[in-house]
């Protein structure tokens, strides 16, 4: 496992493929309605990845035939955009990648269409407080486990699951690099707390907690990529690519 | 884009059993039953107590792995 550390100017490269990412996920936020197919959220990722003079990371990778990720209700991540419509009350994880001189920029977010339950927006919230308080353990200094320990432990002990077997990943030129970054500790794989690889300044991680109401075994559809909670329990899904520094973990993926 | 999990993992042998499955021991204490790759048997790998091989395991059951690779 090689972990690599990327410069000053690369990490400027990497704010600006970041910003692009996180300008379309608005985008969507602000136009994502009920009777909308997720055909049309897909196009329009289309339409403002061009016009923001990026190329899309996901469209063509591993034969995924979409821009966009749209993963609703029970679909936990990778779901393909279609005819499908979006009706009141669904929660939709928006999953963009964009490349932008050579560098990725990988973010994700929940939204809720209409009026929401409030079982799925407590969901919608704590997997959003996962991610923060993941981000918020990714100090220079600090161990791999300890992002993951943190986001498991924030999640869990609402009552939640995490996902176990999808993971966050190291991000730069490729869109996966090492290392993992997974949402729960394991004392069987050896990762917990305070182990795994020291965090330093020049690291950068997407780190994207997926959480589950109810447990956290996955299914896979026939068409090999959306995954799905096995027990049809809701699932929501949050993702920022952060950079380490000298102090506070930067947010690349942000307006 | 989230990424697929597989656990990889180094570990020692400590036992070999009938029908080509070893006893492993991570480094961790944990020891596993693993069987060996496909790969591994097309080729005629020998594998051994004392060698060390990369096994992948499931999150489902953390208690049985796959050899993937024999270290020289």
């Amino acid at each position: 496992m090689s972990i690599i550390i990327k410069s000053d100017e690369e990490i400027a490269i990497m704010r600006e493929a970041g910003r692009i990412v996180a300008t379309v996920l608005e985008t969507l936020r602000s136009r994502a309605r009920s009777g909308m197919r997720t055909q049309e959220l897909d196009d329009i990722a289309a339409g403002e990845v061009e016009r923001l003079g990026a190329k899309p990371s996901f469209k063509g990778y591993r034969g995924f035939p979409a821009y966009l990720c749209v993963s609703v209700n029970d679909e936990i991540v990778h779901g393909i955009p279609g005819e499908r419509v979006l009706s009141d009350g669904d929660i939709v994880s928006l999953d963009f990648g964009a490349i932008y001189k050579g560098f990725q920029g990988d973010a994700a977010i929940t939204v809720g269409i209409g009026n929401v339950s409030a079982e799925a927006r407590q969901l919608v919230e704590t997997t959003e407080g996962a991610l923060k308080a993941g981000i918020a353990a990714a100090h220079p200094g600090a161990r791999l486990g300890d992002i993951s320990a943190a986001i498991e432990q924030y999640a869990e002990s609402r009552g939640y699951s995490v996902v176990r077997e999808y993971t966050g990943h190291g991000i730069g030129r490729e869109m996966h690099e090492d290392p993992r970054v997974p949402n729960c500790t394991d004392a069987s794989f050896g990762l917990m707390p305070g182990t795994g690889p020291e965090l330093q300044k020049g690291m950068t991680l997407a780190i994207e907690p997926m959480v589950n109401i109810g447990d956290w075994v996955t299914k896979l559809d026939d068409n090999h990529w959306t995954v799905r909670t096995r027990d049809g329990s809701l699932s929501a899904h949050f993702e920022n690519t952060i950079a380490i520094t000298d102090g506070e973990p930067e947010v690349l993926t942000r307006i | 884009m989230a990424k697929k999990e597989t656990i990889e993992v180094e570990g020692v042998v400590a036992e070999s059993l009938p029908n080509a499955m070893f006893r492993v021991e991570l480094p961790n204490g944990h020891r596993v039953l693993a069987h060996i790759s496909g790969k591994i048997r097309v080729h005629y790998i020998r594998i051994l107590p004392g060698d060390r091989v990369l096994i992948e395991l499931s999150p489902y059951d953390l208690s049985r792995g796959r050899i993937t690779y024999r270290f020289k």
